[in-house]
């Protein structure tokens, strides 16, 4: 099976974002970035099919600037053998125009299943995988927390509100991975060796027109400082009155 | 002028309560553009779900109805869905974002290929552009964005709109659902057991963290939702007790777990790590019960006691069953 991995570059989940004077984009001085958590997960079900399977390749893509060689690398050194940087200057927030640019490329490639992450941790979007696989004509499992192929079918499961969907689909697919799915591997040290010699195309991200343009990027009013009613279950009167004569939630 | 198609989310024969807060949203921008709101739902039986849809207010009501339809197919509802809002002549498309929304919106998006801003809080229509707002980076951030290419497709964070209930007589159009091969099949939902309150859309979400030192002490958090009643809490976690395998972790809030904005929230054992406060800090009012008075959960939260949870719990969870039995 041919797989195609899509990942991103987002700032640590620790990361303090600070917005930058332009108003529409963060100041990323000091910002650690990594590997988007969900996209470890996509990384780690691409190797397991491969070694389930014992053939096929596995390619890593992502649309970012030239900083994200690192984390494409990173996916060699867990195993991957192919790396593509699609570049732009860009933050890729704009789900439409991203899915339509991966999927312009993903037709360029043999292709039998692309692993996505759920979500991307920047633009917390969550919908690149669906609005990518539409484009492709391929099946589409979102959210995936299990998987299993056999005899060319794959079984998944994922939470939907109050229980759990078993869906199955055939490849060509686009399959996105939620955390439960499995345990990502850690680049071993013969890895990131090997990883040297590994490929790692760059191309100019061929991107369609903008279908969305950022107006503002503001900080979040903080929250008006609470205030500790007091101490042990002698507080608990003064919560419930708290909670039905000022929140009114009760 | 210019149409908007709020999409109803039915499961089992059942509307979806986010799909009229939804609905809320498709009406306040149809009054901005001048269209009217179209409803479309997709399932094997409509009726109960189209008369509840009658009463939101919305202008008409569409509904994709047929035994291939009982089950939700993300490819076969996409494509449907996207005809009839051609048909409705769209400009924009709006959906709660629920796991149906957030699978199905997307697929949408592409099939009119439209714009798609998601987990959009607020939503308006000014000098001819439709804009989205949505938290980023894990809420730590507010990115507005206006929409450049039709339709614009949003979906939009249950709990933050109203219900609709502006009543109406909106005619129902059916529409027979198309068969055809589906590229992925459901085979089966599991139900969770016993019925409980899905944690995205509960009122109140009372959730635990490492304070409680045991899995099984997770019983005082049970009863302290229990206390509010059937299907008003539902019960959280942080990820130290989804990792310690105490919880599952669809009950997990925060960056890697569920985002839940409910009114009512209760962070009982929980320091407050940034990734938690990522899934919590937009519920309206927030409650923590730490030991420890500078943990800090409590510059997030609305009112907070310091103190033993185990002590505090208990007398927490009577006083709530004496209200909630005396109302
Ligand atoms: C990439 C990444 C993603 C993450 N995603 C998430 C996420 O989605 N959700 C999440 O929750 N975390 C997440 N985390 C983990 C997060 O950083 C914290 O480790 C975690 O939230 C801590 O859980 P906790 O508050 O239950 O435990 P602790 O931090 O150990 O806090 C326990 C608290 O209980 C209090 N306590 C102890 N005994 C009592 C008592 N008897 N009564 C009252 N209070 C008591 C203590 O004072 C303390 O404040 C993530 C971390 C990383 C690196
Ligand atoms: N710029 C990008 N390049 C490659 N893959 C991406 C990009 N943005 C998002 N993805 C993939 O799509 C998933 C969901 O992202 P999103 O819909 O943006 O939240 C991510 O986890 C990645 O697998």
């Amino acid at each position: 099976m041919d797989i195609v991995v899509c990942i991103k570059r987002v700032p640590a989940t620790d990361a303090t974002i600070k917005i930058a004077a332009d108003g529409k984009s963060i100041d990323t001085t000091g910002v650690q970035f990594v590997l988007n958590a969900y996209d470890e997960f996509a990384v780690e079900q691409a190797l397991k099919i491969k070694e389930q399977l014992g053939t096929g390749t596995v390619t890593v893509v992502t649309i970012g600037s030239k900083d994200a060689q690192k984390e494409l690398r990173d996916t060699l050194g867990r195993g991957a053998d192919k790396a593509v940087l699609l570049t732009t200057d860009q933050w890729m927030h704009d789900g439409a125009s991203t899915a339509a640019a991966l999927a312009a490329w993903i037709k360029t490639q043999p292709c039998n299943l692309v692993l996505c992450g759920r979500q991307a941790m920047d633009s917390d979007n969550n919908q690149l995988p669906a609005n990518l696989a539409t484009r492709l004509g391929f099946a589409c499992i979102t959210e995936v927390t299990k998987l299993t192929l056999e005899n060319g079918t794959f079984t998944a499961e994922r939470d939907i509100e109050g229980a759990r969907e078993v869906v199955t689909c055939k490849t060509p697919a686009v399959i996105s991975c939620h955390k439960g799915l499995n345990e990502p591997r850690l680049p071993s040290l013969k890895g990131i060796m090997a990883a040297k010699k590994k490929p790692l195309e760059e191309a100019a991200a061929q991107l369609p027109a903008a279908t969305v343009e950022i107006v503002s990027l503001t900080l979040p009013p903080a929250r008006a400082a609470g205030r500790i009613i007091g101490n042990g279950a002698a507080a608990v009167p003064a919560l419930i009155e708290a909670l039905r004569n000022e929140a009114k939630v009760l | 002028m210019s149409n908007i198609v709020v999409i109803a989310e039915v499961r089992g024969g059942q509307l979806k309560r986010p799909s009229l807060e939804a609905a809320t949203a498709a009406l306040q921008l149809a009054s901005a553009t001048g269209g009217k709101v179209t409803a479309i739902a997709c399932g094997a039986n409509l009726d109960a779900a189209c008369a509840e849809l009658q009463k939101s207010g919305v202008h008409q009501i569409t509904a994709i109805e047929g035994a291939a339809f009982a089950n939700y197919s993300g490819d076969a509802y996409a494509k449907a869905i996207a005809d009839q809002a051609k048909a409705a002549g769209a400009t924009g498309v709006l959906m709660a974002h629920t796991a149906m929304g957030k699978d199905l919106l997307p697929r949408v998006a592409a099939l009119l290929e439209g714009s798609i801003t998601t987990y959009a809080v607020a939503v308006s229509f000014a000098n001819g552009s439709f804009m989205a707002t949505k938290p980023v980076f894990s809420g730590k951030a507010t990115m507005t964005v206006r929409a450049l290419k039709a339709p614009f497709c949003v979906t939009l964070r249950p709990n933050n709109f109203a219900a609709a209930s502006g009543g109406g007589s909106a005619a129902t159009t059916k529409v027979a659902a198309p068969g055809g091969d589906l590229l992925a099949v459901v085979k089966e939902i599991i139900a969770a057991g016993g019925g409980k309150t899905p944690l995205q859309e509960a009122k109140v979400v009372v959730a635990g963290g490492r304070g409680l030192k045991e899995a099984q002490h997770f019983k005082l958090i049970e009863d302290l939702a229990a206390a509010f009643g059937p299907g008003v809490a539902a019960v959280g976690a942080s990820r130290a007790v989804v990792d310690a395998g105490w919880r599952s972790h669809s009950e997990q809030v925060g960056q890697t777990g569920k985002v839940v904005s409910p009114p009512l929230y209760f962070a009982i054992g929980i320091s407050g790590a940034i990734q938690h406060l990522a899934g919590m800090r937009t519920a309206r009012t927030i409650v923590a019960i730490n030991k420890d008075a500078d943990a800090p959960i409590f510059k997030v939260a609305d009112f907070g006691i310091v103190g033993d949870a185990f002590e505090i719990v208990p007398a927490l969870t009577q006083a709530i069953a004496a209200i909630v039995a005396s109302k």
